[in-house]
């Protein structure tokens, strides 16, 4: 029996125990098309250069909840800075878990995306629910949606959320190895204003991979802002997809620092479908020893007078890899673009290699897009400046990465979030230059 | 400002101006490709065992490939067992000068404005033109001859210049290639070939026409130019087409090799029948070309202008083998009506302090498509090695498309790589300034094109570039003037 096989049956098993859920056909579909397609290789132009296929050659269980010692213990240990002022939603092992979970927002409303598919957010999640997989054909998507056994997160009309959403997705992998698929829906409903920090931790040294995808729908003059911190160990891989659906006029802001992991691959896309949208993506990747970014954003111009605009930087230590890819489409109809991406790297380690591809696909003629990239090593005129100034190398090495890590950096809207990522950073700079 | 666009759309929609066809009696294969229609064609050219061997094996790799479909194009499959794979105009004997060419071939190249004795006197340049895949005629042989270059047809060089031919050919595509190049080197029926000899610098720029005139003719050119240390060559090829209703492929391979010091410019003009305004007919243009910077300090620049064919699918890249080698590619490609280009090139840069530059701007109008897809490959032993790559985009009317697929892999921490995009329309306010000077929106728009693609047009050599400008002002005509 074949890898796939094996993933194939567990998802009967756990789909014919909720045939009667309204989520049956999509997950049914999922897994059909996860059947036909498997998982990429990387003759797949999507994955060419990362090699997921090897890390799901292992045999992981899909359903974990019985595994964890998971205790109020553990969370404490990877709590964000800030914490006490914030929402905190925990995933053990891809599973929403009410016990350790806090909402202090009285605004926010949290369901099981089960429930809510039944509820009076059934149209919301009917019109919504899996459409990242128009974007993302592969049969990671759809292992995941084909699972599917998320929430369903709705910030109401007109409500500006104070208290930031914390995500913590914690995979136990202390007694075993473990396949974890959260997922979540979330709906901004119009003129709402929320914040996300979505981060991860891995317990234990077995083998693990977070096959996570997020949806988040923009409605009119809503507000979003999304951060994602990834600084797990290296035995843990993840495919993390953010989907982002502008469906009206609105601002949505994401910025995704990865320190560290395993094999880590990230799809962002972000579908302007109103006009006058704005969108601003920011990336930093800083990867040592063998661990391997994979950064891949999709802006879709959908709509007229819309602006984006994207900024990656990347630093590759070590025989780390870093790998970027992006792609805006500009639709027939979406006149007026503005959209501007960057991507630049600097390679540190002698074994680090960069893949960049930095693409535009154009169908309308009165915009303006712009996209740009450099691979290089660090200034040596700078390095020389500072040293003639009685810096010290090392030193002056750590304050210019530190300076290109800014940019980045400093788009963190929420404080002890940036001042706790600059901390990391730092730390980094002294300990590895 | 919408109105005078759709004028301009109108008036891009022009009809082909060199189309029209050569009566020349052809001798030509039967259609259709097996084993017997190369040993036909080999037996044809009265080819030696090797080449013949040459080509089967080249052939039983064909078979075992598939038709690459990952470029941003679309036509409907190909018939390879529906193409006459050889065609040669009826030839009784070698000629020794020009007046003895067949006078109806005369004509055609008069049509083209590259009268043969007109260049032959005036400009200084050889021309070995190809007909339907046989060269007939080759001028300045014994003037390049008494510096040792060797400017002949690949048939001929396979005849006296086997030890070169062994030695080179496929060396830098081999036929394992891809698809195209497979099938080229199974049945290619002529070609180019040139060799300049140790410390030469090749007094004259060395010049193809390339042109496609039997009914239902595949091209397949094969054109090898080998610069040995020290020596300079400049290479021009140029095309135009008839009208034709059914497709036509043309699956050309060229190989370059340079060795220490040597530098090799290659510019195309490319202007085959792109098909009609309603994308009826237009030659499949799939070629392979890719040279090698062999030696240390050697060159290798490619300058292109596509205006033509249905279907671009080209590639001109460079092996940067030698330290300090240089690889530079400029391109301007213009897509109108339906056509779909998907090009650009690749840099691989193996050897320590390398260089490579890519200029590539990309003009769509009408219903086509244009993609620029370029490699820049930094090895993990191409130390201090630099890049740069700006690739513009510009765009007129709504109805097409321009698209950007750069993919650059570094595993030097040395070396630098740059890449810039941008994609635009023609600006308003700079028509709306031209025209408040007296300058009428045609000729302003055509200012406008000629600035965007002068960094390219730059670098042709002088007696190309006119034509070249000649060729952009007619395959937008209307936006263009």
């Amino acid at each position: 029996m074949s890898t796939v096989d094996y993933y194939i049956e567990q998802l009967n098993t756990i789909q014919a125990a909720k045939q009667d859920s309204p989520l049956a056909p999509v997950r049914k579909s999922a897994l059909d098309t996860f059947t036909n397609m498997g998982f990429p290789t990387s003759r797949n132009e999507e994955w060419k250069y990362t090699r997921i296929g090897s890390i799901f050659k292992k045999e992981f269980r899909l359903q974990n909840e019985d595994i964890t010692s998971f205790n109020q213990s553990s969370i404490d240990a990877v709590r964000l800075p800030g914490h006490e002022n914030a929402n905190e939603l925990v995933f053990v092992n891809g599973r929403y878990s009410e016990e350790f979970s806090k909402i202090i927002s009285e605004e926010i409303v949290v369901t099981s995306l089960e429930a809510a598919a039944s509820g009076e957010y059934a149209d919301i999640v009917n019109t919504h629910f899996n459409s990242s997989s128009k974007y993302l054909k592969d049969g990671i998507n759809a292992l995941n949606a084909a699972y599917a056994q998320g929430v369903f997160i709705y910030v109401p009309k007109a409500k500006a959320v104070a208290n930031p959403v914390y995500i913590y997705n914690i995979v136990d992998a202390v007694a075993d190895a473990v396949c974890a698929l959260p997922r979540c829906l979330v709906y901004v409903s119009e003129a709402a204003e929320v914040s996300f920090v979505e981060t991860y931790a891995t317990l234990g040294a077995s083998e693990s991979i977070t096959n996570q995808v997020t949806e988040i729908v923009v409605a009119e003059n809503a507000n979003v802002s999304y951060c994602k911190i990834q600084n797990d160990n290296s035995n843990a891989s993840q495919v993390s997809t953010t989907h982002i659906h502008q469906v009206g006029k609105s601002y949505a802001e994401t910025v995704t620092i990865s320190l560290d992991g395993g094999i880590v691959r990230n799809n962002l896309n972000i579908v302007m479908g109103a006009a006058h949208s704005e969108a601003h993506m920011y990336g930093l990747y800083f990867q040592n020893g063998e661990s391997h970014i994979d950064n891949h954003t999709i802006v879709d111009n959908v709509m007229p007078h819309c602006q984006s605009n994207e900024l990656y930087k990347g630093i590759l230590n070590d025989r780390s890899t870093g790998v970027f890819n992006g792609r805006i489409y500009v639709r027939q109809d979406a006149q007026k673009t503005n959209a501007f991406q960057s991507n630049k790297n600097i390679l540190l380690g002698e074994n680090a290699t960069v893949n960049t591809q930095p693409q535009l696909e154009i169908f309308a003629d009165d915009v303006k897009c712009s996209h740009g990239c450099t691979v290089g090593s660090l200034d040596e005129e700078g390095i020389f400046y500072l040293q003639s100034r009685g810096i010290p190398k090392e030193v002056a090495m750590s304050l210019l990465l530190q300076g290109f890590a800014l940019d980045i950096l400093e788009k963190i809207k929420i404080e002890h979030i940036r001042t706790y990522v600059q901390e990391l950073i730092a730390a980094r700079l002294t300990t590895q230059i | 400002m919408e109105e005078k666009y759709s004028d301009i759309e109108q008036a891009i929609l022009s009809e082909y101006k060199y189309g029209f066809v050569t009566d020349i009696e052809a001798d030509e294969a039967p259609k259709g490709l097996d084993e017997n229609t190369i040993r036909f064609i080999s037996a044809k050219k009265n080819e030696p065992e090797w080449m013949l061997q040459y080509r089967l094996k080249a052939y039983h790799q064909w078979l075992k490939m598939e038709e690459p479909s990952w470029a941003n194009v679309k036509y409907d499959p190909i018939d390879y067992q529906d193409i006459i794979y050889y065609s040669a105009p009826k030839q009784k004997k070698k000629l020794n000068s020009l007046d003895e060419i067949d006078p109806e071939l005369r004509r055609t190249f008069e049509k083209l404005g590259i009268s043969l004795d007109e260049q032959k006197r005036l400009s200084g340049v050889a021309v070995d033109a190809v007909i339907d895949s046989v060269s007939i005629a080759t001028t300045f042989k014994a003037q390049l001859a008494e510096q040792g270059i060797i400017f002949c047809s690949m048939s001929e060089a396979i005849q006296e210049h086997p030890d070169l031919i062994k030695k080179y050919l496929g060396s830098v595509v081999p036929v394992t290639d891809n698809y195209f190049a497979a099938l080229n080197a199974a049945v290619f029926s002529d070609g180019s070939f040139v060799y300049i000899p140790k410390g030469v610098r090749c007094p004259m720029e060395l010049s193809t026409y390339f042109r496609i005139n039997a009914e239902n003719t595949g091209q397949f050119e094969r054109t090898l130019i080998v610069a040995d240390e020290h020596s300079y060559v400049s290479y021009l090829e140029g095309c135009t087409a008839p009208m034709r209703d059914e497709n036509q492929l043309h699956a050309a391979v060229v190989e370059l090799v340079a060795h220490d010091h040597a530098e090799i410019k290659y510019s195309t003009v490319q202007n085959w029948y792109p098909g009609d305004k309603d994308g009826k007919g237009g030659i499949y243009n799939f070629v392979t070309k890719r040279g090698i910077c062999q030696g240390s300090h050697s060159k290798i620049s490619w300058t292109q202008v596509e205006t033509g064919s249905s279907i671009t699918w080209k590639y001109p890249s460079v092996i940067l083998k030698g330290d300090y080698s240089v690889g530079e590619f400029y391109s301007v490609a213009v897509t109108n009506n339906h056509q779909q280009a998907d090009t650009g090139t690749k840099m691989q840069h193996i050897g320590k302090h390398t260089r490579s530059r890519i200029v590539s701007k990309g003009i769509s109008a009408g219903f086509s498509n244009n993609s620029y897809r370029g490699l820049v490959h930094m090895s993990k032993n191409a130390a201090n090695a630099r890049n740069y790559s700006q690739c513009d985009s510009l765009l007129i009317g709504d109805k097409c498309g321009a698209h950007t697929f750069p993919y650059i892999e570094a595993k030097n921490n040395t070396s630098v790589v740059e890449h810039e995009a941008t994609t635009s329309k023609v600006g308003e306010d700079q028509i709306f300034y031209c025209n408040q000077r007296g300058i009428d929106t045609e000729t302003a728009v055509a200012l406008i094109i000629n600035g965007f693609a002068k960094e390219v047009m730059n670098q042709l050599p002088m007696e190309f570039a006119i034509e070249a400008q000649k060729l952009l002002a007619i395959s937008l005509e209307g936006s263009v003037g």
